[in-house]
């Protein structure tokens, strides 16, 4: 195969790319690093590059390419519209043809696209965990010994059950709506109170809700390493489970899978006639949970009952930008009787985790974090909001390492507690 | 190629973690915002974060004659930041430390590497602000404006980046550190070299400390919009509003083209059928303010336009959104975008306008004008296709035809984005041999083996 084809792709896309340097003002690891191929002016001259033969396929192209976030932030402030992540994102998907996946990470692949052995590794790593992982007595844990991770590093701890597995499905007489819930893998195997929450509030506004057995990871921490084949494959699967339905949409809690389904899926299958078609089905009916309480359900807000929480909100930049959601979780919270909302001064800004990068860059991404915990701090909010549960693990982990503990929480989390009639700092309705 | 042991010695002055030679590394270092430039790499980037040094580099590198580009966010239009004889890329990025603002003496000193809008930012709670306002204000460092002596769009009342430089810290190309200038508003003391070192495009010096005059923040402000169906009564507006004592912070201009364009990328409403709008800024106090809008509105309808006041702060936000998608729409026209800065006195802007039609008439090209009216400074765009050959040596014609007619009407070749290399071939259009080689005096005075971002400004000897 010609390993330069993702990027020959993106050829137009390259050639909008002014090289103005807009995109400084606010790529965060540009920010942190102050070094060119840090931005997306950088990287995309590197994937002219590569494209054009000027520069060999290196492991340190690869390096400097994986140094991104996938924020999206410079796509969103490109005075010409260069959509600079997919730029990025088709340079490593030739840069991992052409040089493999590091073996580590084609090893954690093949595992997500095995849902069964993915599914079975996390399950044992959740009954295991506390060989290696101590528990900090804050309900997460920190590594006993190195493992590879930071010893310092605050990791929530893996679900003794799977959400999925505790899930009960429940059909409604009568119900307004049937919605398909894609889980995603951070919410059934690690906050499962979230995938909880989205489901009593479903049903509260008499929305049935089903869990399709057949779902595993949406594909995107594959497609963003640039193993484009895997992820066409993951997509695949999930069109064919999610197509079939019978539903009026498709509910996700995290901004990164929903993104997936509303325009990766579309976006990888486009040559393929079968699947294209129907990934653009599956992408039309697909809404993140508060988008979709706000624009389809319409929430009432004189169901709701009182929450007293101050809290501010964090964007998901996948979700902001990706989704095109930001809106609609501050309606929620602002509808909640006693939830005093504080914005942050930048709360679109990444917050440093994206997913693995925290994982491969620990330390950068800790640095990143340093302005995110600077700002909540000054909000003075108890509760961070957001909607993303890879954002609430580097927010949990990145508040502590910044002396700002504060307790994360889901949009729809706090909304799931003023429809239960209180559980936590009632407020008299 | 630099041997092995000359980047250890630079190693052991910054750390090895501030020195790269990397392929992938300085590719991203081979280029900045210039259109249509060539493109080469340097042999090592290098990022030091002192003045001590920033000394210890230029000493090393002047004993072993390898030539020194200072660099900030790399953003100039002039090709300014390219390192076309190979060498040593000094990035001054992370000397980024605000080091004082003086409220007493209403002054800020900064490293080169401060982003202007961090300026900015940092003096709001004074009530202050530093008015210099290239379009590149969030990106664009200190240090780079000030050596490109950036201007922006409030150049008419404010003033340009040299208006502001009161003292530098400049490394010499001997490796010796001066300091200019100061706090004083008043200082006749020996020749101005804080002007000379201003706008000089690290030419003459690596300027290491900056001090900046701030001014009180304007507490009110007025933004209108005119129309015009004619492009002469729109040059002439410009001539009359400042003819009617009433200078604008703003008064700037978009052609026919311009308007279309961008209201096709922004779709807030602008005329696309008239022959040219003008945006114009009143700032101030209140009262004064109000009433050099109404002359400003005076002048407008006589001169047959018709205007439109920014009732809200989101009217005067849209119209200013709508002056900052020019570029950014011109630019998705296609691939390339030659942008000029010619600039000419304000009398004379009606005929530049005009001839800047007539040239993109007589040359087949989509030439869109906007800029900075009140101060004479245009930017006709080209909009291009640098694969294109035939039509790239059209352009080139263009581009000589625009600087002869702006050095005619007694302008100069460029307002604010500096000479580098883009302009270079010109310079003798405008300054004459004599002023050639004065210019090359001044240059061997202070860099006689021209290291010092050689091949911009200043013509390399027997080239």
């Amino acid at each position: 195969m010609d390993n330069s084809i993702p990027l020959k792709k993106v050829r137009a896309e390259i050639a909008k790319c002014m090289k103005c340097g807009n995109c400084m003002a606010v790529c965060p690891i540009y920010k942190a690093t102050k070094a060119e191929a840090g931005v997306a002016r950088g990287k995309i001259q590197l994937a002219a590059a590569l494209l054009e033969g000027r520069l060999p396929f290196t492991h340190g192209v690869e390096e400097r390419l994986m140094t991104c976030l996938t924020c999206k932030a410079c796509s969103a402030n490109c005075p010409c519209g260069v959509k600079a992540d997919e730029i990025i994102l088709a340079a490593r998907a030739a840069v991992a043809g052409k040089l493999g996946l590091p073996l580590i990470k084609t090893a954690a692949f093949s595992a997500l696209k095995r849902p069964l052995l993915f599914d079975w590794g996390l399950k044992l790593g959740s009954r295991f965990q506390g060989i290696f992982l101590k528990d900090n007595g804050q309900g997460n844990r920190s590594p006993r010994f190195p493992i590879g991770l930071d010893s310092k590093r605050v990791l929530p701890v893996l679900a003794g059950v799977t959400f999925r597995d505790a899930f009960v499905p429940v059909s409604l007489a009568n119900p307004r709506l049937k919605v398909a819930f894609f889980t995603g893998c951070v919410t059934n195997y690690i906050y499962t109170e979230v995938g909880k929450a989205a489901v009593e509030v479903l049903r509260a506004n008499n929305i049935e809700v089903i869990v399709p057995e057949e779902q595993h990871c949406c594909g995107a921490p594959v497609r963003i390493h640039g193993d484009v084949a895997t992820a066409e494959e993951m997509a695949r699967s999930h069109v064919d489970s999610f197509a079939k339905l019978q539903v009026d949409a498709i509910i996700t809690v995290c901004g990164t899978c929903g993104e997936t389904f509303q325009h990766s899926y579309p976006e990888l299958l486009v040559n393929d006639r079968v699947y294209g078609p129907k990934a653009g089905k599956i992408a039309g009916i697909t809404h993140d949970i508060s988008e979709f309480l706000v624009n389809v359900v319409k929430i009432n807000s004189a169901a709701l009952s009182g929450v007293n929480l101050k809290v501010t909100y964090h964007d998901p930049c996948h979700l902001v930008r990706g989704m095109g959601v930001s809106r609609e979780p501050r309606e929620i919270l602002r509808a909640i009787p006693g939830v005093s909302l504080t914005e942050l001064k930048n709360p679109a800004r990444c917050c440093g985790g994206a997913g693995s990068f925290s994982l491969t860059h620990y330390g950068l991404s800790m640095d990143i974090h340093r302005h995110k915990a600077d700002d909540i701090r000054a909000s003075g909010a108890e509760v961070v909001v957001t909607g993303c549960g890879s954002c609430r693990m580097q927010l949990e982990d990145g508040l502590r390492q910044h002396g700002t503990p504060r307790k994360v929480m889901h949009t729809v989390e706090v909304l799931a507690q003023a429809y239960a009639g209180q559980k936590a700092g009632d407020v008299p309705a | 190629m630099l041997n092995r042991e000359f980047i250890t010695r630079l190693e052991v002055i910054t750390g090895p973690e501030n020195v790269t030679t990397t392929p992938e590394d300085l590719l991203t270092y081979s280029y900045d915002a210039t259109a249509d430039m060539p493109s080469q790499l340097p042999d090592v980037v290098v990022s030091p974060r002192s003045t001590r040094e920033v000394r210890e580099i230029i000493k090393l590198a002047g004993k072993h004659r390898i030539p020194v580009y200072p660099r900030g966010s790399g953003t100039n239009l002039s090709g300014g930041t390219i390192p076309v004889k190979k060498g040593i890329v000094l990035s001054l990025l992370r000397m980024d430390q605000i080091l004082e603002i003086d409220a007493d003496n209403l002054t800020a000193t900064v490293q080169p590497g401060v982003i202007i809008q961090d300026l900015n930012t940092a003096v709001a709670p004074y009530g202050l602000i530093y008015p210099p306002d290239p379009g590149t204000v969030a990106t664009a460092t200190m240090g780079g404006s000030v050596s490109e002596c950036s201007g922006g769009l409030r150049g008419l009342k404010y003033g340009v980046t040299k208006h502001y430089v009161m003292g530098l810290e400049v490394v010499l190309a001997n490796g010796e550190v001066v300091r200019l200038g100061g706090k004083t508003v008043k200082n006749v003391t020996a020749y101005d070299l804080v002007k000379l070192f201003t706008g000089a495009e690290g030419t003459l010096g690596i300027i290491t400390e900056i001090t900046v005059k701030l001014i009180p923040a304007p507490e009110f402000k007025k933004s209108m919009l005119a129309v015009f169906k004619n492009l002469v009564d729109a040059g002439n507006t410009v001539s009359a509003i400042v003819k009617n004592k009433v200078i604008p912070a703003t008064l700037e201009i978009m052609d026919n083209m311009t308007i279309r364009t961008v209201e096709n990328f922004v779709k807030i409403g602008l005329p696309t059928d008239s022959e040219a709008i003008l945006l114009i800024e009143v700032d101030g106090i209140k009262g004064v303010v109000l009433k050099e809008a109404e002359t400003v509105l005076r002048v407008v309808r006589a001169n047959n336009g018709e205007i439109k006041v920014a009732e809200t702060d989101a009217e005067r936000d849209k119209l200013w959104a709508g002056r900052r998608a020019a570029l950014p729409a011109l630019a998705q026209l296609s691939p390339t975008t030659v942008l000029e800065d010619a600039t000419v006195p304000r009398s004379k802007i009606t005929e530049m306008l005009v001839a800047i039609q007539a040239i993109a008439a007589k040359y087949s090209l989509r030439i869109g004008t906007f800029g900075h009216a009140g101060d004479g400074n245009l930017h006709p765009t080209i909009v291009t296709d640098e694969r294109n050959h035939e039509e790239m040596a059209r352009v080139h014609q263009a581009v000589d035809e625009i600087f002869a007619v702006a050095l005619q009407l007694g302008g100069t070749l460029s307002g604010e984005h500096g000479i580098g290399i883009a302009k270079l071939k010109y310079l003798g259009q405008e300054l004459g041999e004599t002023g050639l080689n004065l210019l090359r005096r001044v240059k061997e005075a202070l860099d006689p083996d021209y290291l010092l971002n050689p091949g911009k400004m200043v013509p390399v000897k027997g080239e």
